[in-house]
């Protein structure tokens, strides 16, 4: 819980890893570029006081994480959501039963997600019935650009996604997360685009699809489908920190997220331990739409209060006291969800 | 100056400078972000000697994270090996693309001359045609919206149906009309003053009711591709120490201030 001003936020951290980059568990060098990359998001959009080393940055174990969200980042509950990377890392990249056995450990701030790969075929589809029924997950997360032999990508578009998200459907599963990366076959097209994500999300529209950093670098694509399928949400990971180094970025990537697809489906995220919680939600708190941007409207108290956490709670079922709850706003269930709030004719 | 008398032909064939490399490479787009290599930083080194016959180039590229997208990678690369190719003085080129997780591919590829096939092999369909379009409609449309936006700030009068019906000669002239005839041109849109501004990249128009939509998401689309453009500036200043020198800077999407931590931020009056 944080509180300021007299207001009080719930927060849900909808996409935080526990990860092993350390070099004894780097399989080769793209595990290490893997890891200097996510380095350089931090060093890049980090304010100075929040910089870690390098040491700290390829490893925190779970005595950390739960410092960094619960004792000093006021976050209520947090999901992980692993990317398994084992072509780059020996033991895997996130730490899946370190992660299990933590959130088992702590019930009530924990959610485990799982991960799986569609091309892992019929062996993979038991796999992931046999770790739901230990591990009883309602998520996953999918990193679409994971290195598989000779395969370095997959859509969920493809055949055996279908089967993957029919299993899920069985299971229960009914959050999906997507992390869109930069390797699918073919190479032919742009492997951001999220077009894969509006069949799947058409086809089970029974099924919660998130997209991770809101379809960065492809904003505007995944707002189009998103405006038009009532299933797919948006995840603020990598979103979040602009509000440090380029606050007018942030400012119309959440005015264009609250116009297209509205205050109810955007959920917050550090991203942990690329970033940490606690000076995200406190600068998004403290976060307005410059006043020359007349073309967005203010954000309001309520607004900022379901993406820290509501809207994260409400999907994963996670109690909140009914004092914090919200009604959900009155938006159409396609297009523009609040068109009004940011009419052009508004920008004079 | 006395000149010494040079042969012509022998002028062009030995003289080229590593400045007629830089000036051939301007020419080298990042598609994604709709900008010069250049500009970007992207050029890491270049050097020319003379070999005999002509001039041997090697240049090395560098990208702003290991994991750029190796299709975009492997355009900037190839193209800069064609452009320098084609300097009649250059008689070898090596191009290498430095630090990419595909860097071993790409760099085996361009040396042997493979082609978009032959160096991604299974992982290639096709070739990269598409992916240009792509980019280049949505250069297009982020063009042609920051146009029509700085209209609509400039003239009060001017109400957003009727977005649809400006026209190029009402655009004012200066950076933003000239990136969005480029912009026009590459699609073979035409530039005559009468041409409707808010098309598709057919160069269809848009009926009243629907321009507020296709405004709105041309602007989407801008945005999109000016915060891409400085989020991966920053990264590769923050990859290569000293690299920001060889970045060039891009006004469209620029943060009010450079030094914004240091100025107050103004906001918004919330009216409940």
């Amino acid at each position: 819980m944080y509180s300021k001003d007299g207001e009080n936020y719930f927060i849900v951290d909808a996409h935080v890893a526990l990860w092993d980059a350390r070099s004894e568990n780097q399989r080769n060098l793209q595990g290490k570029q893997f890891i200097d990359c996510f380095y350089d998001y931090h060093r890049n959009l980090s304010p100075d006081e929040e910089h870690w080393s390098y040491e700290e940055f390829l490893y925190q174990g779970g005595e950390r994480l739960m410092k960094d969200l619960f004792e000093d980042g006021y976050v209520d509950h947090a999901i992980f959501q692993p990317a398994y990377l084992g072509a780059f890392y020996k033991n895997g990249f996130a730490q899946v039963e370190e992660a299990y056995g933590l959130a088992a450990a702590t019930p009530g701030k924990l959610t485990y997600n799982h991960c799986f790969d569609p091309r892992d075929g019929e062996a993979g589809l038991d796999r992931l019935r046999a770790d739901h029924e230990k591990m009883q997950f309602k998520g996953v997360k999918l990193y679409t650009a994971e290195w598989h032999g000779e395969s370095r990508g997959y859509k969920l578009s493809d055949p055996w996604s279908y089967r993957y998200f029919e299993e899920c459907r069985r299971l229960g599963i009914k959050n999906i997360h997507i992390h869109k990366g930069p390797t699918v076959r073919p190479l032919d097209r742009d492997a951001f685009d999220v077009a894969d994500v509006d069949h799947a999300a058409s086809d089970f529209n029974d099924l919660n699809f998130v997209v991770e950093h809101v379809g960065l670098p492809r904003l505007e694509d995944f707002c189009w489908i998103a405006t038009q399928e009532p299933n797919v949400h948006g995840g603020l990971a990598v979103a979040m920190p602009f509000m440090h180094t380029r606050p007018r970025y942030f400012a119309q990537i959440i005015g264009e997220l609250i116009y297209w697809i509205g205050e109810d489906r955007i959920q917050f995220s550090s991203d942990y331990a690329i970033w940490s919680p606690r000076w995200l939600i406190e600068r998004f708190v403290d976060f307005q739409i410059p006043a020359d941007m007349t073309e967005y409207a203010p954000l309001t108290t309520a607004q900022k209060k379901k993406i820290l956490g509501l809207n994260a709670a409400k999907m994963y079922d996670i109690p909140v006291p009914a004092e914090l709850q919200l009604p959900d706003a009155d938006e159409t269930k396609t297009g523009p969800r609040q068109p009004a709030r940011a009419d052009l004719a508004g920008i004079r | 100056m006395t000149a010494l008398h040079v042969d012509p032909a022998a002028e062009t064939r030995w003289d080229v400078s590593a400045e007629d490399i830089r000036r051939a490479l301007d020419s080298v787009f990042d598609p994604e972000l709709d900008e010069p290599i250049t500009d970007l930083g992207f050029v890491r080194s270049l050097q020319v000697r003379a070999v005999a016959g002509g001039a041997r180039v090697e240049v090395h590229l560098r990208l702003p994270t290991s994991f750029c997208s190796p299709n975009f990678a492997y355009l900037m690369a190839s193209d800069s090996k064609d452009v320098i190719s084609a300097l009649p003085a250059v008689t070898q080129v090596v191009v290498e693309l430095d630090d990419h997780h595909d860097s071993d591919v790409i760099n085996a590829g361009l040396a042997a001359d493979a082609g978009y096939r032959g160096t991604f092999r299974h992982e290639a369909e096709d070739s990269l045609d598409d992916l240009r379009w792509t980019f280049r409609r949505k250069a297009h449309t982020a063009a042609m919206e920051r146009c029509l936006t700085d209209l609509l700030r400039s003239d009060a009068s001017l109400v957003e149906t009727e977005v649809g019906t400006i026209r190029l000669r009402d655009l004012p002239t200066g950076r933003n009309k000239e990136a969005l005839l480029r912009r026009r041109s590459a699609l073979g849109l035409p530039a005559a003053s009468d041409s409707i501004v808010l098309v598709n990249h057919e160069g269809h128009r848009y009926p009243p009711d629907a321009v507020p939509m296709a405004l709105r998401r041309a602007r989407s689309t801008r945005i999109s591709i000016d915060g891409n453009a400085h989020f991966c500036r920053g990264l590769l200043r923050t990859r290569y120490a000293g690299s920001g020198a060889d970045q060039s800077p891009r006004p469209e999407g620029a943060e009010a201030a450079h030094h914004h931590q240091l100025l107050p931020l103004i906001v918004k009056e919330i009216h409940p």
